[in-house]
């Protein structure tokens, strides 16, 4: 019992990883703060359920089809929504607000409202770690989460380009001293923020109702383990998703999903009041 | 303003039982809209007041249930319990400022809201509570529309007069200087943080009154009725009208209202209306519509503006 709580606290914990980084990066660069990251998410969802349980593509190559359309959503808000804003965090946050809702409407006008769209899972079975089972397609999650992260510290630590983005996070006048095109970076960060939403709704759909309103859950659970990561820091967002995904998992366990999330926000509350920078936060110089 | 006044009350009988109906969600939307604004002149954009406005709703449910008290002491008392929740509320939320106000405050009037779905045994759970009396007053059952119309009339007239007060008091000009310049505002010695707090809960308190109306109208409360999406309609309002001065929020809701009676078939197209549209204000017209009567008294009322004001040179 114990351990199977543990293993789905993980699996749980690297969802909200994929999700969280996206959020953070985007934030961390140009201070893009995107209400419609849940849209992303659920748009991710129902590209599997598009090319997966319509048209019948192999479940690989359908996820692997969420990573560029949602990628490319994002570089297109950033483009319409955030550089035209990009003086007012506020304005560009309540934007992607209305985006939400034009998404929600778009998906729920194309294939439905009503009931939500199955997905088959692709992988029946279970593993059996310690006598804990988990479902394939959980397991599946682990190490996508583990390649992306990994790939995303590569990017960031290892290539020009990545460099030139962490350089715009910290200082953009700066950055652009140095010849990095702002604008160049923060369509970069938006691709990678929605590409990350994607994967990770994609990687979901067979576990998780597809609705157009699936979304809604995601954006509370985002933003509490943003907030509670720093904000900007990626490093804290990772650290603050499997946290959460810990928290909710025995919570619920133990008691219900409703109480998970109440004790989430408590938790957010708490880091708030404590160290208002989050856990892993710089201090505004 | 007598006009309006007299408007007002000339309006139900005017118009047909349906549009009573939506007159009173008008006046009762109007009480809303104004009370987020107060809050938004320090600055602090809270993505709770809607939870607000059900904390008072909630706290009439249960007042006129439970003690069956009367109309007149349910809505006080619901603003009184709204102010004081979102007192509780903003007491850690004073430690964030800007983008993490919004999102704190998400996150805390998100903890509110699942707390009457998690607990069934006061709240009702995730289906709400139903049967809330409509209430009467001499002998007048405020169930028929123009009587109960009458009644938010005189609430919404009451507290649109307080808050206009309060934007013109020296309270209201303090909120404002923290907006301009928290720093400068601290260092002539003004409290900051117990002023923002002050904003916040008293925004909260007439939240509270619209809830409080609301519930006896609907008759039943609903824990889907306050979450994001509601808050969402009323950023559209203010967004549109602009928060600058004390008439914005009213404009944009009359405007927004115009427009959602308007768009009635649109039926499940209309939230990409609105959320088109407030992205467009967003981006095209960030000052709201309030904005647009400045810019338009500057271009055809205005005395010569000094030489130097070529087109396109200052943007103001």
């Amino acid at each position: 019992m114990l351990i199977q709580t543990i293993a789905n606290s993980v699996v749980a914990g690297s969802v909200y990883a994929i999700i969280a980084v996206g959020l953070a990066m985007a934030f961390g660069v140009m201070k893009m703060a995107n209400f419609a990251h849940g849209e992303f998410f659920m748009a991710g969802a129902y590209v599997v359920y598009v090319f997966y349980a319509l048209l019948g593509w192999p479940f690989p190559a359908a996820v692997l089809m969420a990573v560029p359309i949602v990628g490319a959503m994002g570089i297109a808000t950033e483009r319409l929504i955030f550089r035209p804003t990009r003086d007012n965090v506020m304005a560009g946050f309540m934007a992607t607000a209305g985006l939400a809702f034009i998404l929600q409407v778009l998906v729920g006008q194309t294939w439905g409202v009503g009931l939500m769209r199955s997905v088959p899972t692709p992988y029946m079975g279970a593993m059996d770690i310690f006598g804990a089972k988990i479902g394939w397609q959980r397991v599946l999650v682990l190490p996508s989460a583990v390649l992306m992260l990994s790939a995303l510290w590569f990017f960031l630590y290892r290539v020009k380009a990545g460099k030139a983005l962490r350089a715009c996070a910290q200082d953009p006048e700066m950055a652009r001293l140095q010849g990095i095109r702002i604008n160049r970076m923060t369509m970069l960060a938006m691709a990678i923020s929605g590409a990350s939403a994607g994967l990770a709704g994609a990687l979901m759909a067979p576990i998780h109702p597809v609705t157009p309103y699936m979304g809604h859950g995601v954006i509370l659970t985002a933003f509490i383990i943003v907030v509670m990561g720093g904000m900007e820091s990626i490093a804290g967002a990772v650290l603050a998703a499997f946290l959460l995904g810990i928290v909710h998992t025995f919570v619920t366990t133990l008691s219900d999903a409703v109480t998970a999330q109440m004790v989430g926000v408590a938790c957010m509350a708490l880091v708030l009041i404590v160290r208002p920078q989050g856990l892993l936060g710089r201090v505004k110089a | 303003m007598i006009a309006i006044l007299a408007l007002a009350s000339a309006a139900p009988f005017l118009a047909r039982a349906y549009s009573v109906e939506v007159l009173i969600l008008f006046m009762i939307n109007l009480i809303l809209v104004c009370s987020y604004r107060i809050p938004t002149m320090t600055g602090d954009w809270s993505l709770s007041h809607v939870v607000m406005m059900g904390v008072g709703a909630y706290a009439t449910a249960l007042l006129s249930k439970w003690w069956d008290l009367s109309i007149l002491l349910t809505v006080p008392l619901s603003a009184v319990v709204a102010a004081l929740v979102g007192f509780i509320l903003v007491t850690p939320l004073i430690r964030t400022r800007g983008f993490g106000f919004f999102i704190a405050s998400f996150a805390l009037g998100e903890f509110v809201r699942l707390c009457w779905v998690k607990f069934r045994d006061p709240f009702g759970g995730p289906r709400g509570m139903i049967g809330i009396p409509s209430g009467e007053l001499g002998g007048i059952d405020f169930f028929e529309p123009v009587p109960y119309y009458f009644f938010v009339l005189v609430f919404a007239f009451a507290s649109l007069l307080v808050m206009y007060r309060i934007d013109r008091s020296r309270i209201g000009r303090t909120f404002k200087a923290i907006y301009t310049d928290a720093e400068l505002a601290e260092s002539v010695g003004i409290d900051v943080p117990r002023y923002r707090a002050l904003a916040f809960a008293t925004g909260a308190f007439f939240a509270g009154i619209a809830g409080s109306l609301l519930a006896h109208r609907l008759g039943a409360v609903d824990p889907k009725n306050f979450d994001v999406t509601t808050m969402v309609y009323l950023i559209i309002w203010i967004v549109v009208g602009g928060t600058s001065t004390f008439w914005g929020p009213i404009f944009g809701l009359t405007v927004m209202s115009v427009v959602f009676e308007w768009s009635r078939p649109l039926l499940e197209w209309r939230p990409l209306l609105f959320g088109g549209i407030l992205i467009f204000f967003l981006v095209f017209l960030p000052g709201g519509l309030e904005s647009l009567f400045g810019k338009i008294r500057e271009r055809f009322f205005a005395r010569k503006p000094p030489a130097k004001g070529s087109p396109g040179s200052s943007a103001t």
